[in-house]
């Protein structure tokens, strides 16, 4: 009898469950983000929120592993590459509305260690990494990230990849990076300026800019997904990206907007409760 | 404390656990008393999750059940169902990884079970599904048990297949385990302890209480 009844009530949570599993939200506007936006996008969002009444859900990873994602179906409204060529070649594939490509910023890629480091990097530059203290250089898997790629060419512009390849060690996107450096397993990382002038890591550590020679910014583009079931709302989030307001956060949390689209101001003005 | 990661996390145990129940009862029963020779076969099958890694059931699963692959392509045609990225998909997945949990405690149990008892059942004219219900699966009870709270454990802390087949979408398929990934990774240590903090209290007081039911139902078992 316990046992009957047991499996009755283990029946009809079952129908509970997939109830309100059917139920679907409101108006929502799903992001992928490249794990740069991770402290700046979260505040862009807030404010988009207040100026629209939409409720923007982000997920944070790396570029690569979102493209192949979303070609694989999941479920995004909006894709913030931390490159160009990804949401490029979402475009050609028609999984993504080609006119609503634009490039929303630029970032820089940065040497990065904690406080208690003894590593100078203004005087040596990357130099610094082959000092005999530095077991292990975090940079993110240039496989899927568009930072690793940035990482790799600059140590091979500066002639250290090989000397190095033994001390890296490779995070799944770009914060994971930058936690290998915190939590202290790694002794250096090579991560964006957007994360390393986000406030948690400004505490916890100091950073070097890779001078424009050696390391090239990296332009970075936003896409509405063909999938979008809001495609106008989604394309009213990139708009509010290339506004004044959108690029102001962007521009605080060490994104170069000067290179970067803007919206005409008809649109802007919209965004101006 | 992220509610909305652990509501759908127990919604997915929850789930997975009762689907485990509906297709374990059947399938131990078969391979506790079936006499095929190819028996093994089956039973190897189902003890596969416990030996590959998540990356391989996660990788397989999105090139069958994707938009390209074979089935995925014939269950969006027919039904107009994608799995990947959605709660469903998180449950297909979960209940193939969970699958030994649920089916391994109830083997053990069922063939625990006196053969006489089953034998002494079938004389007095009880059909199989009655001798079934009222001698095998009352016998092993606790095993039942154990199965449910296995698969509910396992599907609570899984996060390979999680991750690979729901791409961490807030609301639909961001477990508790995927959560607290995100806050180690945005350096947010502090809500990455709190959400530990509950799953580890949470499973401990719930596999406590179960366990000590377990132990009642048992006392009670032989008493009778």
């Amino acid at each position: 009898m316990f046992l009957q009844t047991s499996l009755k009530k283990i029946l009809s949570a079952l129908t509970l469950m997939l109830c309100i599993s059917a139920v679907v939200h409101a108006q929502e506007l799903r992001v992928a983000a490249a794990a740069d936006l991770n402290f700046a996008l979260p505040q862009i969002a807030k404010a988009f929120e207040a100026q629209t009444g939409t409720k923007v859900l982000l997920s944070f990873g790396s570029s690569g592993n979102f493209f192949a994602q979303i070609q694989g179906g999941a479920p995004f409204d909006v894709f913030c590459s931390a490159d160009m060529g990804y949401p490029q070649k979402l475009a050609a594939a028609g999984q993504a509305l080609p006119e609503s490509l634009r490039q929303y910023a630029s970032g820089r890629l940065v040497l990065w260690v904690r406080n208690d480091s003894k590593l100078d990097f203004e005087r040596q530059g990357l130099n610094v990494l082959l000092d005999l203290d530095v077991k292990k250089v975090a940079m993110a898997n240039p496989e899927h990230a568009p930072y690793g790629r940035a990482a790799v060419a600059a140590l091979q512009r500066a002639k250290l990849y090989d000397r190095l390849k033994d001390k890296l060690v490779l995070g799944e996107n770009i914060s994971q990076t930058a936690q290998f450096v915190t939590s202290g397993n790694a002794d250096a990382g090579l991560i964006s300026l957007s994360l390393a002038q986000a406030a948690e890591l400004q505490k916890q550590g100091r950073y070097w800019e890779i001078p424009p020679g050696i390391a090239e910014s990296l332009p970075q583009g936003a896409i509405v997904l063909r999938q979008s079931s809001s495609p106008q709302l989604a394309e009213k989030f990139l708009d509010y990206l290339s506004c004044p307001a959108g690029k102001k956060i962007l521009a605080q949390y060490g994104f170069d907007v000067t290179t970067a689209e803007s919206s005409d101001a008809k649109k802007c003005g919209e965004f101006t409760k | 404390m992220n509610w909305q990661a652990i509501i759908l996390t127990l919604r997915l145990a929850l789930t997975v656990s009762a689907v485990l129940v509906i297709i374990g009862l059947p399938l131990a029963y078969w391979i506790a008393f079936s006499r095929r020779r190819w028996k093994f076969l089956v039973e190897s099958l189902v003890a596969m999750p416990l030996v590959l890694p998540p990356t391989v059931l996660g990788f397989y699963f999105l090139l069958l059940l994707g938009r390209g692959g074979a089935v995925g392509a014939w269950l969006n045609r027919i039904f107009g169902v994608t799995l990947p990225f959605t709660f469903a998909g998180l449950v297909v997945a979960s209940v193939l990884y969970s699958l030994p949990f649920a089916v391994q405690p109830l083997v053990a149990g069922f063939a625990s079970v006196d053969r006489k008892l089953i034998a002494a059942s079938a004389l007095l004219g009880a059909s199989r599904t009655r001798t079934f219900l009222r001698v095998v699966l009352p016998l092993s009870l606790t095993h039942l048990i154990t199965a449910v709270v296995l698969s509910f454990a396992h599907t609570l802390g899984e996060f390979g297949v999680v991750l690979m087949v729901g791409g961490n979408i807030p609301g639909v398929t961001r477990t508790i385990s995927i959560a607290i990934y995100d806050d180690v990774q945005a350096l947010n240590y502090a809500s990455a302890n709190q959400n530990a903090l509950f799953l580890l209290i949470f499973s401990f007081v719930i596999l406590s209480l179960v366990y000590a039911l377990n132990r009642r139902a048992f006392f009670i078992g032989t008493v009778q």
